[in-house]
């Protein structure tokens, strides 16, 4: 015998890899940016590839600087660049993205010692930074301009804008919206490169969940408080408030429950865990979309509940098999 | 119907095609027996033989020592030819008594056969104590400690392991399908020694002409035959008894603290040759497999048989192996050679190649929380091996490290491909080893 490998059980393995979950992450994520490029045209498509080849960039030079392994092989620096990109307004100039992708890898993940040991989201922490840092292109919106339609991509605002300067001006709610549920559903309307086609979104979520990368319990529970939370008020006041299906399919939410809340990295390892934070995430987004100052909330609703993981973490921890609840003795 | 099961687990593939449908056959006697005295948990037995004796076939040649502990027998007539230090498959060398057949194989004539309706259930204990019978699903924990509860322990409960959850192995299978006469007489004494009300044969749905065969043979008794949904660790201790009573084995207890008591299918029928026949336990079913040997099989082995016998019987190599594994693939030890013996809890012996275990390079946890998701504990793996791997072993107890019963299923799932269920052992042994400094 040549050699023989010698280790402790168990000596088989599934054969699933962190790189082979990335990368169906990545292909989960095709549908929508075909649907973006298809609304936005080329703009939409330099945003995406300045932000993935910008974070690429940004890993390898950071990896590097410390003396590192440099690790882009992993797929995880190309998925914090498309969805950096899916979470930009399709107008953002080029140096926009490239410092977001800068953010997003050097601040967001590097600095804590790379994958695995980021507290909140890399590419929601550069959105928010440049979301503060540069107001006016973060919220410059253009409204879709289908492949071939000849239009061009002319400003607008997003269906949560329009609704939250109504009710700001009026107190009421706009008295018609440009957008139909339909165009929202199918992406048709103002807003970030990936966050407008719900069905694209929910085509890739369809394809995790089947390769069980992606469980049920953050996604429901996130949008089930939304839909849930906003319902609420929307009885309460339906002059003011939008209906649930309003909040559903504008904005971040899909994108950002499917997607964004479900970073393995930065939340809960336990089921009570997970249902605990797509509630908070929920909670928050309503919060913020209702009665902020921003007209979106999905993304500091994350981050918040991302700074709470560790917190969470510890109070969920699944009651060990053969553990006496406490106060009970069998 | 709905299969009856527990939570987590995993669903590996279970390679059994390789030897399932292969009868059992007699492996030939070797030309030497390596027979250790250590084979049990518990304290070794103590040779009680000398060098040149001759020993009959089921002859005391080591003799239990203490309470948890259990004689060890000859595999067949012979010579003893040397008492010594040979390579043992848990690590390093131990003593083994070596004996070389004179090729007889003449039972001892002190052997006597009992009927077991004259027998109290103290002296059916005492033989299977003599018998050096051991549980035989690869623990190796002897049977009659745990067919001794103390007095206010009432085991209600009697479940019979025929699950077999590790993938390849295929012993317990085919002794169901060839020997359910020699199983079933075994677990009628163990219901009367434990005075069980219920007794449940547990088998896993993957194996329904075993069920089917058992169903019919229990029809006209009271045992239960429960199909098991097919999922590792299912034959697990806590996990077989939780899927069949729904009461979960206390931490840190045993399974006679819920009334339950668990014996394996191969333990049930040494228990029948060692009471009703009077005869210690040489040999046992061990499925030799794997994609590195010729012609994989189910044999009838010796104690103290060569693995390098085994494979011989078997076709030789059929490939460079690259793990040579005694047990399952989850569970099993590695081996360095073909020169250690196979035990009273080999219950198979697999050879992979190089391809099947290339080890990949570990890589950062990126929670992905499917060890959570897969351990029948319901532990933190990740958390406990990170705490281990850093030393911090009282933060490894807190989080129930000495819970974990090493399925193994954490390791097999992490897409970072670390080494869990690994580190969380060597947390286990640092707990251990700092409460017998400080008591």
């Amino acid at each position: 015998m040549k050699q023989l490998y010698l280790s402790s059980s168990p000596h088989i393995h599934s054969g699933e890899t962190t790189t082979g979950v990335m990368r169906a992450v990545l292909y989960s994520l095709l549908p929508a940016c075909g649907v973006a490029v298809y609304f936005f045209g080329p703009s939409a498509l330099s945003v995406l590839l300045i932000a993935t080849l910008g974070c690429l960039a940004s890993e390898a030079v950071c990896q590097r600087l410390m003396g590192q392994p440099v690790t882009l092989g992993d797929g995880s620096a190309a998925i914090t660049g498309v969805l950096l990109a899916l979470n930009l307004p399709p107008s953002s100039p080029w140096w926009l993205t490239l410092l977001g992708a800068v953010i997003a890898i050097a601040i967001g993940k590097q600095v804590y010692g790379g994958l695995g040991s980021n507290p909140f989201n890399p590419a929601l922490v550069a959105r928010v930074v440049l979301l503060i840092s540069f107001p006016v292109q973060m919220t410059t919106w253009s409204a879709p301009a289908p492949l071939g339609s000849g239009l061009d991509l002319v400003t607008t605002a997003t269906p949560l804008g329009e609704w939250k300067n109504a009710v700001m001006l009026t107190g009421q709610l706009p008295a018609e919206m440009q957008g139909s549920m339909a165009n929202y559903f199918l992406g048709n309307m103002p807003g970030c490169i990936g966050e407008v086609s719900a069905l694209a979104l929910l085509l890739g979520a369809a394809y995790l969940f089947y390769r069980r990368i992606l469980t049920w319990h953050i996604p429901t529970a996130f949008v089930g408080t939304v839909v849930l939370l906003s319902g609420l008020f929307w009885l309460i006041d339906p002059a003011k408030y939008p209906n649930p299906v309003f909040h559903l399919l504008t904005g971040g939410l899909i994108l950002g429950a499917f997607y964004m809340a479900t970073d393995m990295v930065t939340t809960p390892v336990s089921i009570s865990g997970m249902l605990l934070f797509g509630a908070g995430c929920g909670f928050l987004t309503v919060l913020i979309r209702l009665f902020g100052g921003y007209p979106e909330g999905v993304s500091f609703a994350i981050l918040l509940m991302n700074a709470a993981t560790p917190l969470i973490d510890r109070y969920t921890r699944p009651r060990t098999f053969g553990m006496v609840r406490q106060g009970r003795t069998q | 119907m709905k299969l009856k099961t527990f939570a987590g687990g995993i669903h590996p593939p279970d390679n059994k095609q390789w030897s399932s449908h292969k009868a059992i056959e007699d492996c030939p006697l070797p030309t030497e027996f390596v027979v250790p005295l250590a084979q049990h948990i518990g304290a070794p037995s103590v040779a009680c033989v000398e060098i040149g004796q001759y020993v009959a076939k089921g002859q005391v040649i080591g003799t239990a020592k203490g309470f948890v502990s259990v004689p060890v027998h000859a595999p067949t007539s012979g010579e003893v030819v040397a008492i010594e230090y040979r390579p043992h498959s848990w690590g390093p060398s131990l003593p083994a008594i070596v004996i070389k057949p004179d090729g007889e194989d003449l039972w001892s004539t002190d052997l006597q056969p009992s009927d077991p309706d004259n027998l109290s259930t103290d002296d059916m204990i005492e033989k299977v104590r003599l018998a050096g019978v051991v549980g035989m699903g690869g623990a190796a924990f002897p049977a009659h400690v745990k067919m001794s509860p103390p007095p206010e322990k009432q085991v209600r409960t009697l479940i019979i392991n025929g699950v077999e959850c590790e993938p390849y192995l295929t012993a317990d299978y085919r002794m169901m399908l060839e020997e359910p006469e020699r199983i079933l007489q075994g677990v009628g004494l163990l219901q009367t020694v434990f005075g069980a009300e219920r007794v449940v044969i547990g088998i896993e749905a993957n194996k329904p002409d075993a069920i089917a065969l058992f169903e019919k043979h229990c029809a006209k008794t009271a045992f239960e035959v429960v199909s098991l949904h097919v999922k590792y660790p299912q034959g697990a201790e806590k996990q077989l008894i939780a899927a069949v009573t729904g009461k979960q084995v206390p931490s840190g207890g045993l399974p006679m603290d819920i009334g339950a008591a668990v014996h394996n299918v191969s333990t049930a029928a040494a228990v029948t040759d060692a009471i009703v026949h009077g005869r210690p336990l040489i040999e046992r079913i061990c499925t030799v497999t794997g994609p590195a040997i010729r012609e994989p099989k189910n044999l009838r082995i010796r104690i103290g048989t060569l693995l390098s016998h085994l494979v011989e019987v078997c076709g030789g190599l059929a490939e460079e192996p690259g793990k040579i594994i005694l047990g399952g693939p989850m569970m099993g030890f590695t081996q360095l050679e073909f020169n250690v013996p196979a035990t009273k809890g080999t219950s198979g012996l697999l050879l992979l190649r190089m391809q099947d275990v290339d080890p990949r390079p570990e890589g950062p946890c990126i929670r992905c929380a499917r060890c959570v998701q897969v351990c029948p504990i319901k532990l933190l793996p990740t958390t406990i091996a990170a705490y281990a791997r850093r030393n911090l072993s009282a933060e490894a107890a807190e989080y129930c490290a000495m819970d974990c019963i090493e399925c193994g299923s954490c390791s097999y799932v992490c897409p970072a491909a670390i080494p869990l269920v690994q580190a969380i052992r060597y947390g286990k042994a640092a707990i251990l080893a700092k409460k017998r400094k400080s008591p």
